[in-house]
């Protein structure tokens, strides 16, 4: 079972669907006991950083996902979830992150030539670099997966497995021992991002 | 690199797919699901959807629809026709949409944008606007392109890009329906005055449109189109290795 994290954040609809159709059960809570009981652990999000961090911890549920992943258990940040693993973010201001991936968020302003239109919006490649993590064992280098974002994981060159190319080299995804985070959406990236979740599931815990 | 995206667009109208030949004149072409999903599987990048259904029935009928089609393709879904509120955002974004397009509900209610930008975020905002030339004039049409508001259009698109619309849908009547390729001209100004991705939409008659439209002006990100789509005169996946072939950044699907 997998278990999404349901903070107030986002739109879940999607996100169920595609592990639906991957034959993966998901559960939407915000209830400890069933994150706990998770095999695996996904931390959805959109929206701005600073109100989503607040709510993840106004709620308990940041020290839950902390301690769950800290134990070991698979967890998977999506989009804005993916930058919530980092230690802070400079999103409108200064924010504390749950400190998961070592790094931080930055505003894509800062690497990409100002021609270039922001939020990175649309269909791009991904470049995985050396290793290819397991997160991506059924998919292909220069696979397209489909972006919404106008910052970015920085100071994370460790964790970084794969990087798109936006006028700079954005990062993609992130891994750090089980913890795993997406920039992409892979719930609205077709064959491919169902392929990626499926080995995310797959992952030996 | 991103690529430029090729968007097909499926009017729905009680639980079908019509296309609108300048705007009037509507036939069923097919299912909204089936449609969908040959349009994913043929490499389709993104979905638009319109609810052009004006009766409750057809409203509940339409969500339903969305529900089914986010529930099998996994490729982002915009939802168009009767946004009118906050809550008109909600039903849709709870039904699986991504991205919410804002028309006539934007003329009427100058505050949608922005209040809608601020919940859901300037990427969930998209505003489709309807341009027609009017005496030289590029002018904002509502209610499906029948109503003239006397708005100038460039200037009422960078207002609401002000307000918080992250896509810019620009629909050209004078084009539309008469398959003689994009309307560059409109496009320009339009790309010239914000910077918010650009989708054009309108006139689309054959692929050589769409190297036109992506060689002539960079500035645009997207082409919509339907009835060439529909009606199997052009096959997405046929368009987009073509144009890859001609140096246009496309998604091709393995």
């Amino acid at each position: 079972m997998v278990a999404i994290v349901d903070y107030g954040v986002g739109n879940l609809f999607s996100l169920r669907s595609s592990f639906l159709s991957i034959g993966v059960e998901t559960v939407v809570t915000s209830d400890p006991a069933v994150l706990h009981a998770a095999d695996r652990i996904v931390l959805p999000g959109v929206g701005a950083f600073g109100d989503a961090a607040k709510k993840l911890r106004d709620s308990g549920l940041a020290d839950v996902v902390v301690a769950e992943a800290k134990a070991g258990k698979p967890l998977l940040g999506i989009c804005l979830g993916m930058q919530l693993l980092f230690d802070k973010s400079l999103e409108y201001g200064e924010h504390a992150g749950l400190g998961l991936i070592p790094g931080e968020v930055r505003p894509i302003a800062e690497v990409i030539p100002a021609e270039l239109k922001i939020p990175h919006i649309g269909w791009n490649a991904l470049h995985f670099g050396g290793k290819k993590s397991p997160l991506f064992r059924y998919i292909e280098e220069g696979d397209f997966v489909y972006f919404v974002h106008s910052f970015y994981g920085a100071k994370c060159a460790e964790s970084v497995i794969a990087t798109a190319e936006y006028g700079a080299e954005l990062t993609a995804a992130v891994a750090h021992d089980n913890v795993y985070g997406c920039q992409f959406h892979p719930e609205k990236s077709g064959e491919v991002g169902m392929n990626i979740l499926r080995a995310f599931c797959e992952k030996e815990a | 690199m991103i690529t430029k995206r090729i968007i097909p667009c499926l009017d729905v109208k009680n639980g079908r797919v019509v296309k609108g030949v300048n705007f009037e004149g509507l036939n069923d072409v097919s299912s909204p699901v089936e449609l969908a999903r040959y349009y994913s599987e043929n490499g389709a990048d993104e979905l638009v959807f319109y609810d052009i259904t004006a009766s409750v029935e057809g409203r509940a009928l339409f969500t339903d629809i969305l529900r089914e089609v986010a529930s099998t393709i996994f490729i982002p879904l915009t939802v168009g026709g009767g946004i009118n509120t906050l809550e008109d955002f909600d039903r849709v974004l709870k039904c699986g949409a991504d991205k919410v397009s804002v028309n006539s509900g934007a003329i009427r209610n100058p505050s949608l944008i922005c209040s809608a930008a601020k919940r859901y975020g300037d990427q969930c905002v998209v505003l489709s606007v309807d341009v027609k030339r009017v005496d030289g004039v590029f002018r904002v049409f509502a209610k499906g392109g029948r109503e003239n508001t006397g708005m100038e259009a460039i200037s009422w698109i960078k207002r609401c890009v002000e307000d918080g619309a992250g896509e810019i849908v620009v629909n050209s009547i004078d084009t539309d329906g008469v398959k003689n390729g994009f309307d560059l001209e409109m496009l320009q100004a339009v790309c010239d005055a914000v910077s918010v991705p650009v989708i054009a939409s309108g006139g689309a008659g054959c692929m050589e449109h769409f190297t036109t439209l992506f060689q002539t002006l960079p500035g645009v990100d997207a082409g919509l189109a339907a009835s060439i789509f529909h009606f199997g005169e052009v096959k997405i996946s046929d368009l987009k290795t073509k144009l890859a072939g001609e140096g246009i950044p496309m998604r091709i699907l393995r």
